[in-house]
């Protein structure tokens, strides 16, 4: 019974680290997919975002929520910017020019938040509705983990049913399958690209505010998680959203899960899955194969 | 038209022509012999920005020349490194220059067979492998504390005098200049050799268009992983230099840092170049060693819009520029 109870509280907290993944990686994992973009300025994003909802909780006194909004609002205009004078010069540079670029953006986000907020990690104080912990009738557990979970599987959910039931998301399913085709279909691409990013973006710093309690708020941010968001989208496979979420679950849980009975060498274990599985299916667990 | 009027065809002169030394090729050398004499104080960080170079070259031939795309060449100058190191903590083998042979026979053979299964993927895929591969090899340096010293690595590494007659001083870094000059001086040649080959001719037509050197009859992956695994190898002998040089090795050898920062360099200077990797890994580190402490924020603000500068407007580095300017004048010279 102990045991049990201890099983589900891994997996409670794996599958609440693994929604914040998923909001964070969506974006990413649906850019890279649509656009062949390698952002690797998405945690960067994630950071900025998270940085504006803390500091509008901490220094203008905004409630939680209406942070998340305004952080989501201002980091998606400002994506929008970025994606309209800079991103689109490169969708069709190689590979290595993309990285480049965006390793650049990532440094030039790292030294701004640093001169303008200071190196040290941000706190972020909780509502006291969101504190302490809920009784789910045979376990107790952190209030915020199970908010987590709640809000991520509605954010999926009605991720699913845009794309799945609405024009636009039957549009950049198209364009994720066949760009050239979907193009003399009529659709513009270019205007789907802007909305796409912006959006993804806007996530990413949902993700950056709702995760910052337990992934810490540092300008080091979006450097320290970049690996595992690329993993995260690669394991999904790209542009494929139920890809994204089941990888997110199964990483959250699994990292979860290590670091709390394998504190040392956890990593070792994720890193080595991941080459075994894109070694298996280089077009990530969920995706289809061309 | 005349096969000699072929043969006199600039283009053909050209290509007969584009492995013959010219005259600058040898004022890198002098430079840094020169240097060697006139700023004796700083020959501690010169030898740094000598193993950069060889590092840098290292990543050019994939790179550049093969066009493999990988953030994972850390992985490689950490195997050297860490060859060096656990075999010289431990008292097996203290001797440098079979030292360096081994510190990349070491990482040759891990560039050999994770090139085998890795370069059969290109694209994002291949990036994420690279990347992931030297987390790997990051983190199990780590666990491994007993053998690899852990986070806090090893450090006071017993190496033996050269040829058992110039002793290496870590606070005073005469021998290590020479030493690691010498040591790039013979990787350089080989390389350029070998990129001015057959070999590296079809290196540069596999990064050029992969499809058709398939279509010609080129072994196009058995080509990757042989570049591959001499570009490892010499990444090896770099980390091996680095951990002789400095009597220590740490995690710092292999993380993303370091491979992070060795492509900004290539970059920076201008890849598929050879000499990109001297000219990037010398203003790169003249500029980070003077402002990074200064003035850290802006040094890395400094630093990324050099990157976003570079990926929209200049590819070529700042070699590439030179050439740009240089056809420019010549275009404006030429007119009537």
């Amino acid at each position: 019974m102990i045991f049990g109870i201890d099983v589900i509280s891994t997996l409670l907290g794996g599958v609440a680290a693994g929604m914040v993944l998923f909001i964070v990686s969506v974006g990413l994992s649906v850019t890279m997919g649509l656009m062949g973009f390698v952002n690797l300025a998405h945690g960067g994003f994630a950071m900025i975002g998270g940085y504006l909802i803390v500091l509008a909780m901490n220094r203008l006194g905004m409630p939680f929520v209406a942070a998340l909004a305004i952080g989501f609002v201002v980091v998606a205009a400002v994506s929008t910017i970025f994606e309209r004078l800079l991103y689109s010069r490169l969708y069709r540079a190689t590979e290595l020019d993309q990285v480049l670029f965006t390793i650049g953006l990532v440094f030039m986000m790292i030294a701004s938040v640093t001169l303008a907020v200071g190196p040290e990690t941000q706190p972020l104080t909780l509502p006291t509705w969101l504190q302490g912990q809920i009784n789910l009738g045979f376990i107790s557990y952190r209030t915020y983990s199970i908010v987590l979970i709640a809000v991520g599987t509605v954010i999926m959910l009605g991720l699913w049913l845009g794309f799945e039931r609405t024009r636009m998301g039957a549009q950049i399913r198209a364009a994720v399958d066949n760009r050239r085709m979907a193009e003399s279909l009529g659709i513009n691409i270019t205007r789907l690209f802007t909305l796409v990013f912006a959006f993804g973006s806007g996530m990413a710093a949902l993700g950056g505010g709702l995760g910052a309690e337990f992934l810490g708020l540092d300008p080091q941010y979006p450097l320290k998680y970049l690996v595992i968001f690329l993993i995260v989208v690669a394991v999904g496979g790209l542009g494929r959203i139920t890809g994204v979420f089941y990888a997110s679950l199964i990483i959250g849980v699994v990292d979860f899960a290590l670091k709390k009975y394998l504190p040392q060498g956890g990593t070792v274990f994720i890193y080595g899955m991941t080459i075994l599985l894109l070694l298996w299916r280089p077009q990530g667990l969920f995706g289809k194969s061309t | 038209m005349s096969a000699t009027d072929l043969q006199n065809h600039p283009a053909a002169r050209a290509l007969a022509q584009r492995h013959r030394l010219r005259v600058w090729e040898g004022l890198p050398w002098l430079l840094a012999l020169a240097c060697y004499f006139a700023f004796p104080r700083y020959l501690g960080f010169g030898t740094e920005i000598l193993i950069t170079v060889l590092f840098a070259i290292s990543l050019d031939l994939a790179l550049g020349y093969a066009g493999i795309v990988t953030l994972g060449h850390a992985a490689f100058f950490g195997a050297g490194a860490y060859t060096v190191g656990m075999l010289a903590k431990n008292g097996i083998w203290t001797e440098p220059i079979t030292g360096l042979l081994l510190g990349a026979a070491v990482a040759g053979l891990i560039g050999f067979l994770s090139g085998l299964v890795l370069l059969r993927t290109a694209g994002l895929t291949l990036l994420m492998l690279t990347l992931c591969f030297m987390g790997l090899l990051e983190e199990s340096a780590n666990m491994g504390a007993d053998f690899t010293g852990g986070f806090d690595g090893l450090d006071s590494l017993p190496i033996k005098p050269i040829v058992g007659m110039f002793e290496f001083d870590v606070l005073y870094s005469k021998t290590q200049y020479l030493y690691v000059l010498a040591v790039l001086f013979v990787c350089f040649v080989f390389t350029r050799t070998l990129v001015y080959s057959p070999f590296g001719h079809s290196l540069t037509g596999i990064r050029e268009n992969t499809l058709r050197m398939h279509a010609v009859g080129a072994p196009v992956e058995r080509r990757l992983v042989i570049c591959y695994t001499i570009s490892a190898a010499i990444a090896g002998i770099a980390g091996a230099l680095w951990a002789q040089a400095n009597a220590y090795v740490n995690l710092s050898t292999l993380g993303l840092d370091r491979a992070a920062t060795v492509l900004i360099i290539l970059v920076l200077g201008g890849y598929g170049r050879l000499y990109g990797a001297f000219v990037g890994a010398f203003v790169y580190m003249m500029l980070e060693h003077f402002l990074s402490k200064l003035y850290p924020e802006a040094w890395q603000l400094g630093l990324g819009l050099l990157l976003v500068v570079i990926a929209l407007f200049a590819r070529g580095g700042i070699l590439g520029i030179g050439e740009e300017l240089r056809r420019r004048f010549r275009g404006w010279r030429n007119k009537p």
